[in-house]
């Protein structure tokens, strides 16, 4: 397992620094060897800990909501990586949706705001299915002032739905990157030796 | 011939979006049912082989001599809101197609509107789950493609029941009952009938599905 690690995730997960327990991230590391804690097989636990504190923050924020458990459920031995599988779906069509919102609310002529409408109504449709709600309650007030054609409303709520938007992204990255480390963690049997 | 052991029920989902359609995908699979996925109601037709142009003259052939029905669906599950043909179009196609009536339709909608869902149930959809769909609301669909897979299996049975080959062979084995047993235990072995004036001939004798699979009643018969 160790043999497998190249140089490559070392450089990804070894920071340079003196000083025990500093923090790069969310990949805490030992002062005596330098290694990230997941490599010495002493992480586990406290990563498990800290993805559920994670996620205790996002649903109490209203970031995520019950689906997103629901989705958690979705995955097991057959599809290991189903939740990231799907919110890397998401992601890609919600930046696609976000471009063209964009692009529509600058248009020098008259907004198409039915078009606008449309594209709402996919996001809000494929953010309830993530369990995405601060995102998706963006979108329902968003779609409101496309039909009241309010312009100014509109470009508000672009702006917040751009903005909560980048910050359940980073969120959810977090999320995997600790998942990623706890499954390694877990999977480490035997410190390494070098 | 008893009811066949259950094969795997087939499911058709119809979803324009990829996420969705993700999803839905893994809660019936997870649920053990076989799975196509389609983005649209046209594609579904397609898949159902039912050419959009056909279903408006009633008398002819629905089903293209090219695609039987090759792939037996066992229920259709779509989203409402779909570019195009939306999930209501697609099930009153489905249910004006004689050879599709029968398949049950389940639609989807992330809009809790009530005239929707009785539209929806007035044109014969059998459920109507909200988005999100949770894996529990699955559990809803198998007693709808078990109500239509007996309901087709009982058709078949009493075809077969109708064959005249197969009613002269009845006959025989009524004869050989009659010579062997009391009226009083004739009666005890008479099944329920689901459609009593097709069986008017079978009325006093036992069904000849009862003689291979219950125990011969000859054998421990008291005799009176």
């Amino acid at each position: 397992m160790i043999g497998m690690l190249g140089r490559e995730y070392l450089k990804l997960f070894y920071k340079q620094d003196e000083g025990e327990g500093e923090v790069a991230g969310v990949f805490k590391y030992q002062a005596k060897t330098g290694l990230p804690l997941w490599m010495l097989g002493l992480g586990a636990d406290r990563l498990w800990a800290d993805m559920n504190r994670l996620l205790a923050f996002l649903f109490h924020q209203g970031i995520l909501d019950e689906q997103f458990l629901q989705l958690q459920q979705l995955q097991d031995e057959t599809s290991p990586n189903f939740v990231s599988e799907v919110v890397n779906i998401y992601f890609h069509e919600s930046e696609k949706l976000l471009r063209n919102l964009r692009g529509l609310l600058m248009e020098r002529e008259l907004s198409d705001y039915k078009k606008m409408g449309i594209h709402l109504n996919q996001f809000m449709g494929s953010s309830s299915s993530i369990g995405a709600k601060r995102v998706r309650n963006v979108c329902v007030a968003f779609r409101a002032a496309t039909e009241q054609n309010n312009r100014a409303g509109c470009l508000r709520a672009l702006e917040m739905l751009e903005q909560e938007y980048c910050y359940l992204k980073s969120k959810l990255h977090e999320l995997f990157q600790i998942e990623q480390q706890r499954a390694l963690a877990a999977g480490v049997r035997y410190p390494a030796q070098n | 011939m008893g009811i066949a052991t259950e094969s795997q029920f087939h499911v058709l989902a119809v979803d324009d979006s990829l996420i969705d359609r993700t999803l839905i995908e893994k809660l019936l699979k997870i649920s053990s049912y076989q799975v196509t996925t389609v983005d649209s109601g046209s594609k579904a037709l397609e898949f159902l082989g039912l050419r959009e142009n056909d279903q408006s003259d009633p008398n002819s052939p629905s089903v293209s001599p090219n695609n039987h029905q090759e792939v037996e669906v066992n229920l259709i599950i779509t989203d409402y809101c779909m570019p195009g043909m939306t999930g209501y179009d697609l099930l009153k196609k489905i249910k004006e197609s004689s050879s599709l009536r029968n398949i049950p339709v389940v639609i989807m909608s992330s809009e809790n509107e009530p005239s929707r869902i009785s539209r929806c149930l007035e044109e014969g959809a059998e459920e109507f789950f909200l988005k999100p769909v949770r894996l529990a609301d699955l559990n809803r669909l198998r007693p709808h493609m078990m109500k239509t897979k007996l309901k087709d299996q009982i058709q078949e049975v009493q075809e077969k029941i109708e064959n005249p080959e197969v009613q002269q062979q009845l006959h025989q084995l009524q004869n050989e009952n009659d010579q062997q047993q009391t009226p009083q235990e004739q009666q005890q072995l008479s099944l329920p009938q689901a459609n009593n004036h097709k069986r008017k001939t079978m009325e006093q004798g036992p069904a000849p599905e009862a003689d291979r699979t219950r125990p011969r009643y000859n054998d421990i018969a008291t005799v009176v």
